[in-house]
């Protein structure tokens, strides 16, 4: 048995039993929880990296459930049309490292967050499964796995949002908000999953593609598909839970959150492009993402400005944030049935995108760390009671600092890398685009440079008097989110060519996944 | 055309799910809109799997040359009939902790967070 044949399961099944370990452990030692969760999180994001080291240089992996290959014949003579399997490409790799990371940076960081608070290895618990299903969404390759792993995924967020419900109603109204949008998605999810059944009698991404024929009924389940990913990713005008849901959440799970709501992002990329693809109308699908990724970037934004919660504020820059990434891809969509331009700039526009999402999710991660700091030490998130923090809080100080560039896309920080590609593509597709984006720019820069001022420059406040610097478990993981996000500025040539552009490369060419997944059939 | 009556139950469900998430103002009524809306996509998921005058598709006992009904949609609402009762259960118990907070289940007063 060649164990390196299993790793797509493992990076799955290890946080899976340790879900299920981490009560079992609390009985015996209420410490031990959180260290467990962090052992089985580090395998993962270890495996995780040897996986993609496997995927970049050796090509697409495929691991098939209780068979060798996916068209294996019993002996008896039963054969399956496919079977249930893991299909891992470039795509969902680059996805799997940002999961990887923002959930082991998560649980350290919980380490010293969470200890005051009741019920710390149920946490744990949801911490876990929270990450087992995002993974899974990533790495399935059956449209019903990924049904079951976005439903794993939205239960263990709500339990994690309302986790502090017991003490204050506003956790609980967030998750009774976000339970309702998600389940709602999840069963349009599975209603489609349903109508491609009905007509192929495939549950299998690959499968569905090669035989796809865009009929009336695959638009039904397009049009499905398209709204209720884009509200799980938090784009506007489905966007009213993020605000709620990220702002009430214990701050390391917000990070994970954006991960999550990525997560659904993926799903969105994955059935327009590998189920799809040149198949449906290009132009038009990619114009209705583009406008969902403008409204999402100008509304986004405006909301932001005018907000006194500082998590609050935040995720309407995650909002906002997330139309670049819509933007990047719809381009990229918009332009796919043509060559030409797709070689000229529609790639570029996509890599942008892409690149955008693991820019986001690690600034915005390290934003969100930040704000849980302060609310750690002063007890409150009203930008107007705090003020003059920089004098106590010295290294939260220069990690926001770096976060805030970092989102407002300046120059040596890895959202300006992103940014850019984004810009120049899009520049070329249409100029207006490309104006609007550099605006809300802009305006994101104004409201971190209000949240920077109103909380940390000032004198010295009477009642921050005790408050100091944030344990070492929690700057430990904001020192890992800022080297990530200076390096990625830096370097941001050796991220695209290594990382980015395979990913996008294995979205355009439809082939390439179905060809690996259906193998010799 | 009789055999299309199912899909009609379907879609009385699903609308019926998506108006009382629309127009009650009451939680409870909230969280069985969504049960509503998850029966008329089970309901939707058996029917594709449905055959006329078939069997059920235990090879075994099968008598041969007998038509059965698909036995995967079955599979598949059983796991999202699981999947539904701990969502229920949750969107339940997060309901009792608002009405413990505020004393009242109407989305109206439910209404802290906004801006």
């Amino acid at each position: 048995m060649n164990l390196s044949n299993h790793i797509p399961i493992l990076i799955i099944a290890i946080p899976l039993l340790a879900a299920f370990l981490v009560p079992l452990i609390s009985r015996i030692n209420k410490k031990a929880t959180g260290i467990l969760t962090t052992l089985a999180l580090s395998v993962s994001l270890i495996l995780t990296i040897v996986l993609a080291v496997k995927i970049l240089t050796v090509g697409p992996q495929v691991y098939v459930f209780g068979a060798a290959s996916p068209s294996l014949t019993l002996p008896s003579g039963l054969k399956f049309p496919i079977r249930i399997m893991l299909e891992v490409d470039a795509m969902s790799i680059f996805m799997g490292l940002i999961t990887a990371v923002v959930s082991f940076l998560g649980a350290i960081y919980s380490l010293s967050f969470i200890e005051k608070y009741n019920g710390v290895d149920k946490y744990y618990s949801l911490l876990l499964l929270l990450t087992v299903g995002m993974f899974g969404m990533e790495f399935t390759g059956d449209i019903f796995n990924f049904f079951v792993f976005l439903e794993i995924a939205s239960i263990a967020s709500v339990a994690l949002i309302s986790f502090r419900g017991i003490y204050f109603g506003e956790p609980a109204e967030a998750g009774f908000k976000y339970m309702v949008v998600s389940s709602i998605s999840a069963l349009m999810v599975l209603f489609a999953v349903g109508i491609f059944y009905g007509q192929y009698d495939l549950l299998n991404f690959a499968a569905i593609a090669s035989v796809i024929k865009y009929s009336q009924l695959d638009k039904i389940a397009l049009g499905l598909l398209i709204p209720v990913l884009a509200m799980k990713a938090g784009a506007v005008p489905m966007h009213m839970w993020t605000p709620d849901a990220y702002s009430e959440a214990p701050a390391p799970i917000t990070m994970i959150l954006v991960a999550a709501s990525q997560a659904s992002l993926y799903a969105l990329f994955r059935v327009v492009f590998s189920l799809y693809n040149i198949s449906l109308n290009t132009l038009t699908v990619g114009w209705i993402i583009i406008i969902f990724g403008l409204l999402s970037m100008f509304i986004g934004v405006t909301m932001a400005i005018v907000q006194k919660d500082i998590k609050r504020l935040m995720a309407y820059h995650a909002v906002s944030q997330t139309g670049y990434m819509l933007l990047g891809v719809g381009v990229g969509l918009a332009v796919l049935a043509n060559p030409e331009a797709l070689k000229d700039y529609g790639i570029t526009a996509m890599e942008g995108g892409i690149f955008h999402i693991m820019n986001h999710a690690m600034y915005k991660g390290l934003l969100f760390l930040t704000a849980g700091a302060l609310f750690f030490r002063t007890g409150t998130r009203d930008l107007n009671k705090m003020g003059g923090l920089a004098h106590y809080m010295k290294y939260t100080t220069i990690f926001f600092i770096i976060g805030a560039a970092a989102i407002a896309g300046l120059p040596p920080f890895n959202g300006f890398a992103s940014k850019l590609l984004i810009y120049e593509s899009v520049y070329r597709f249409n100029p207006l685009l490309s104006i609007i984006a550099m605006v809300v720019s802009i305006l994101t820069l104004a409201s971190f440079v209000k949240v920077f001022y109103s909380a940390f420059l000032g004198p010295k406040l009477p009642q921050f008097k005790e408050v100091k610097e944030t344990p070492r478990s929690m700057v430990f993981a904001m020192a890992v989110l800022s080297c990530i996000i200076i390096f990625f500025g830096l370097f941001p040539d050796l991220i695209v060519k290594n990382l980015v552009h395979p990913a996008v490369m294995s979205l355009i060419e439809q082939l390439q996944y179905t060809g690996t997944a259906l193998g010799g059939m | 055309m009789i055999g299309n009556l199912p899909y009609v139950a379907v879609v009385i469900f699903i609308g019926l799910g998506i108006y009382t998430l629309m127009f009650k103002k009451n939680l409870i009524k909230i969280a069985i809109g969504v049960v509503l809306i998850e029966n008329g996509v089970n309901l939707f998921l058996i029917t594709l799997g449905y055959r006329k005058g078939a069997i059920a598709p235990i090879y075994t006992q099968a008598p041969s040359g007998q038509v059965m009904v698909l036995p995967t949609p079955q599979a598949l609402t059983l796991t999202s009939i699981v999947i539904g009762i701990a969502t229920t259960a949750l969107i339940l118990s997060v309901a009792m902790m608002i009405y413990k907070h505020y004393g009242t289940l109407d989305t109206d007063q439910v209404r802290r967070l906004k801006g």
